[in-house]
């Protein structure tokens, strides 16, 4: 399987070969690269961020965690159902998923 | 009941609409479109010319010199930018020399001031970018630049102040003969008015047909223009255009009153009334013909295109004159529609009071409006006076062009009011710099909410269905 | 009279801000346009940022705040929704807010961080219609993200530069439809990791070599039509296919705003669009320094930082009289190599250049000349003109004065 590595900007082109339990990585310049292409082949997973309301104004949020690449639009559901109520402050908790990530502030609004 | 209706608000209308507002007369202004100035007044040269074009005896001749004479003091009384940049036509070779010549005596004829032949040196010394191949020039001082637009919606506005009435998105559907003069339609709407003045642009022939006459047809003809950044304006200081060949009067170069380049246009006849497309041969000629005329043009520097059409009559002349419903119709306003449009406008109040329209003055008349650039041409002292009392003029919205939040809210609340993004554009400029509204078209799409009452989602580019954001009605997820 | 006014709140401006502060400058002033500082990094709400400066990937907004918390730690004086009109060479700057008005502010130096724009539709003077329905991919990004609004369902997205592949996902994943991503040239514009979790993951046909002919629509867009484009970027007649589609949003470049740069008198480059400078970020006008995407388009906001940095500290140094300018050398590229920055030397000291390539090369090396001298070689595997390259001179090797070219050659 052929890939492009997604964990920093350098984009590596990945190739990982699957036999049975195990995966064979080649191409990566990092051990992150090669764990990523682990992932891929087997649970790939995504961090998701998007935007909820707050008062008259946005906050942005993301999943505090990369969760399932088949979830992300369970997720963004979920997303879509969140309000955002000031004070609030990068890292604060807004939804917990049952995907072991939480839905958290990535912005900080100061009043209400 | 009207006294008179108007049926088109571009600048033959809202000249006329505004040189009437001097009676005491109940005028109203009919305007299919959801703003004025959509027409051929919205995208044309924006050239006062001199008036060395038409043919010598013609109505375009005759109010092309008039109307070149009075629009520095229409300007002046209506707050819109004029600049007397005089112009030049460009020869290259003999024969292009003939044709100067001929253009020389044709505008001493009209009575033009001031014509004369350049030759070489003179013209690289007035100059310096022209192309080295122009040999020599025709040079008419009095010819200069307005802008079309704004001198549209200030004569509608300044109309509006002295008490007439504006309908838009008021298409004629229908026009009725009744005892005391006119019943016209649009759809479910309708007003009554004693007499009708169609100014209906290219629409005009339509109109005459509503009401029974038919002796004259309009086409369009669609000009292709492109707009360069203002670091380019300078390039020319006059306007330049080309001796008149085989292939008519070709495209002009020429600075804008507001500092950018304009190129173009081009000359396309067409079936379609709305088709103002741009074509990937236009956009070409225009270049072509403009690297021609002109060194070094930075084409890189193109903010925008866009193209209008033209209200070409089947007369070869301007036609303004009552029809046999009694319909006063000033129709085929093409080109020099702009610079006669103050003249016409005289001329048609003339038709009409001789036709019996009630000559008594408007005591309350004033010919004066508050200029949209009266902020922008303050002093720094006086503009703090004025961000003291409304801090939103100390707010730029509008980077490239540096226009304020007050600039844009008196635009939104002043004669006519600007009821969208492109109102607002062209009252105020925001949005018509470099980066075309990128920055500052979210906030004001949100100050036309906020001003109208209206949700973001309304909020318009130019009426209709001609919404910038769509209802989030579904947000269920899923491809 | 300010010591050191900065232009721009955005990354760069508070990391240089932060920098100076570092350096020993007390006096410093930021002017932000904007509500609040964080420029561009407000709306790009999406992760990726932060991994070289920070070791970890924060979203645009988080990576804003790290800067923003340090600002007011520090008790740097900013003003925000303050325009700058005008800077004189004479450093004399000319802004205006709702509350103080129209003011001058007299600096002893300045910092230049005002970013860049997204270049126009108009610049493109695509054929067709002028309906509503057509953004630049930031100006979608800031509709979506900052105010929540929906700016349409079908999305066609002419540019595959980094802003439109981060929209491609954002649309799709608030409900809309991205039926293509089209890129005039051969390759995209944007990092390889954006073309794989924007596009691949969701199934978005990138259509390289492709461009919009056509505009359809009269008042909201219906439709564009695309082509396949030759060697020349010209349309291949019989390629076009129609796209029915109610968005088109444009990433086809970004351009330094450097306006207020030439009213201060500053030297150009025509390449980058931004200031041409030293190392130490100094502009053409003594005492101006100028720092992120107002100087030249970065690929990373780490770089952006990075940069800034330098250009902080060297206000510092200017401010304190204790510049050194003991070499002078002139950067010189071989049009593969588009462009270097900084594009002067005036200083022997370690000097890392950034440049872009013009096209995507393989196994290619880019080396440093000094007449017919090598003084510098360094391989890469890949370049491509999306990313932005560095390679790192060291002082030894710099001569006194004249040229230094950057060749890039190729391995047959």
């Amino acid at each position: 399987m052929n890939l492009t590595c997604i964990i920093c900007p350098l984009g590596c082109s990945l190739t990982a070969e699957i036999c049975g339990e195990t995966v064979t990585v080649a191409g990566n310049g990092c051990p992150r690269g090669a764990e990523y292409a682990k992932n891929e082949c087997t649970n790939p997973v995504r961090t998701v961020t998007a935007t909820v309301p707050c008062g008259k104004t946005r906050l942005p949020v993301k999943t505090d965690r990369p969760i399932p690449k088949a979830e992300i639009f369970s997720c963004m559901d979920r997303i879509h159902r969140l309000t955002a109520v000031a004070p609030v402050k990068i890292g604060d908790i807004l939804d917990k998923t049952p995907w072991g990530a939480n839905i958290v502030a990535a912005g900080n609004i100061e009043e209400a | 009941m009207y006294d008179i209706a108007i049926i088109g608000a571009g600048i033959t209308g809202a000249m006329a609409a505004r040189a009437l507002s001097r009676y005491r007369l109940k005028i109203c202004i009919l305007e299919k479109e959801s703003d004025v100035a959509m027409g051929a007044t919205r995208a044309n040269s924006a050239i006062v010319h001199a008036g060395f074009d038409a043919k010598e005896g013609s109505l375009k001749a005759r109010f092309n010199v008039e109307g070149s004479r009075m629009m520095e003091d229409v300007c002046r009384e209506l707050g819109v930018p004029y600049r007397r940049n005089g112009s030049l036509v460009l020869g290259f070779g003999s024969e292009d020399r003939q044709a100067l010549e001929t253009l020389l005596n044709r505008g001493q004829k009209n009575g033009v001031e001031g014509l004369r032949i350049l030759e070489k040196e003179e013209l690289r010394a007035m100059e310096p970018h022209i192309s080295h191949e122009a040999d020599c020039a025709l040079y008419a001082p009095t010819g200069a630049i307005t802008c079309p637009y704004q001198l549209c919606v200030a004569a509608i506005g300044n109309a509006m102040d002295n008490g007439a009435d504006l309908f838009l998105d008021f298409p004629v559907s229908a026009i009725q003969k009744t005892p005391e003069g006119f019943c016209i339609h649009a759809g479910e709407k309708q007003v009554d008015a004693r007499y009708v003045l169609n100014a209906a642009g290219v629409h005009a022939d339509s109109v005459a047909r509503l009401c029974g006459d038919s002796f004259f047809s309009i086409h369009p003809r669609r000009g292709e223009y492109l707009l360069l950044d203002k670091t380019a304006g300078s390039l020319v200081r006059s306007t330049v255009f080309k001796a008149p060949g085989k292939m008519g009067k070709g495209i002009l170069v020429s600075p804008t009153v507001d500092g950018n380049l304009l190129l173009g246009p081009t000359a396309e006849d067409l079936e379609n009334k709305e088709d103002t497309r741009i074509t990937a041969e236009g956009t070409e000629r225009v270049r072509r013909q403009a690297a021609g005329m002109v060194e070094a043009i930075p084409f890189h520097k193109t903010i925008t295109s866009f193209s209008g059409l033209r209200a070409v009559g089947n007369t070869g002349d301007f036609i303004l004159t009552f029809g046999e419903s009694g319909v006063l119709h000033a129709a085929g306003i093409e080109s020099p529609g702009l610079t006669a449009a103050p003249a016409v406008a005289e001329y048609l109040v003339t038709l009409l009071l001789e036709k019996g329209l009630s000559p008594e003055e408007n005591p309350a008349y004033n010919p004066h409006r508050a200029s949209a650039h009266a902020f922008r041409e303050m002093t720094a002292e006086e503009k703090n006076a004025v961000i003291a009392k409304e801090p939103a003029y100390g707010k730029i919205v509008c980077r490239c062009e540096g226009v304020t939040e007050g600039e844009i809210l008196a635009a939104l609340r002043q004669n006519p009011k600007a009821r969208d993004l492109d109102g607002v554009k062209r009252r105020t400029r925001a949005q018509m710099g470099r980066c075309q509204g990128g920055f500052c078209m979210p906030r004001i799409l949100e100050l036309i909410a906020a001003e109208q009452g209206i949700r973001p989602e309304a909020v318009t580019k130019c009426g209709g269905a001609s919404r910038i954001l769509t209802d989030k009605e579904d947000t269920t997820c899923g491809i | 009279m300010r010591d050191l006014v900065i232009i721009g709140g955005g990354p760069a401006g508070m990391a240089a801000a932060l920098a100076a502060r570092e350096a020993g400058v007390e006096d410093i002033l930021i002017l932000e346009r904007d509500q609040a500082l964080g420029g561009i990094l407000q709306q790009c709400v999406h992760n990726g940022f932060g991994l070289h400066t920070f070791g970890e990937e924060l979203t645009g907004p988080e990576y804003a705040w790290k800067y923003i918390d340090k600002v007011v730690e520090k008790e740097i004086e900013y003003k925000t929704e303050t325009m700058v009109l005008s800077i004189s060479p004479e450093k004399v700057i000319t802004a205006t807010n709702a509350t103080d008005g129209i003011f001058t502010v007299e600096a002893r130096a300045i910092i230049l961080a005002m970013g860049c724009r997204e270049r126009p539709r108009g610049a493109l003077a695509t054929p067709g219609t002028r309906p509503a329905g057509i953004f630049s991919a930031g100006t979608a990004q800031k509709l979506m993200n900052c105010a929540g609004y929906s700016v349409g369902r079908e999305a066609v997205i002419l540019g595959s530069g980094d802003i439109g592949l981060i929209m491609a996902r954002r649309m799709t994943l608030e409900g809309a439809k991205v039926k293509a991503v089209c890129e005039l040239m051969p390759y995209s514009g944007g990092l390889a990791r954006n073309i794989q979790q924007c596009l691949h993951d969701f199934s978005i046909p990138l259509k390289l070599s492709h461009t919009v002919t056509e505009i359809h629509g009269r008042e909201r867009l219906t439709g564009v039509t695309i082509a396949e484009v030759d060697a020349d970027r010209r349309p291949i007649p019989g390629t076009e296919e129609y796209i029915s589609c109610d968005t088109l949003l444009l990433s086809v470049g970004l351009i330094p705003e450097n306006e207020l740069s030439l009213c201060a008198g500053i030297a150009l480059d025509p390449v980058t669009g931004g200031a041409a400078v030293t190392a130490a970020r100094e502009t053409s006008v003594p005492g101006i320094f100028a720092c992120g995407n107002v100087l030249h388009v970065h690929d990373l906001v780490d770089y952006v930082s990075e940069e800034a940095a330098t250009a902080g500290k060297s206000a510092a140094t200017y401010l304190r009289g204790a510049q050194e300018k003991n070499v002078d050398l002139l950067l010189r590229t071989d049009g593969r190599i588009r462009y270097t920055v900084p594009q002067k030397i005036t200083e022997k000291a370690d000097t890392t250049v950034y440049f872009r390539v013009a096209a995507v090369y393989r196994n290619a090396s880019v080396s440093v000349y000094s007449g017919e001298k090598r003084l510098f070689t360094k391989k890469r595997a890949k370049m491509a003109p999306g990313e932005m390259e560095s390679i790192t001179l060291p002082a030894s090797v710099l001569p006194e004065n004249g040229e230094l070219r950057f060749i890039l050659e190729e391995e047959k």
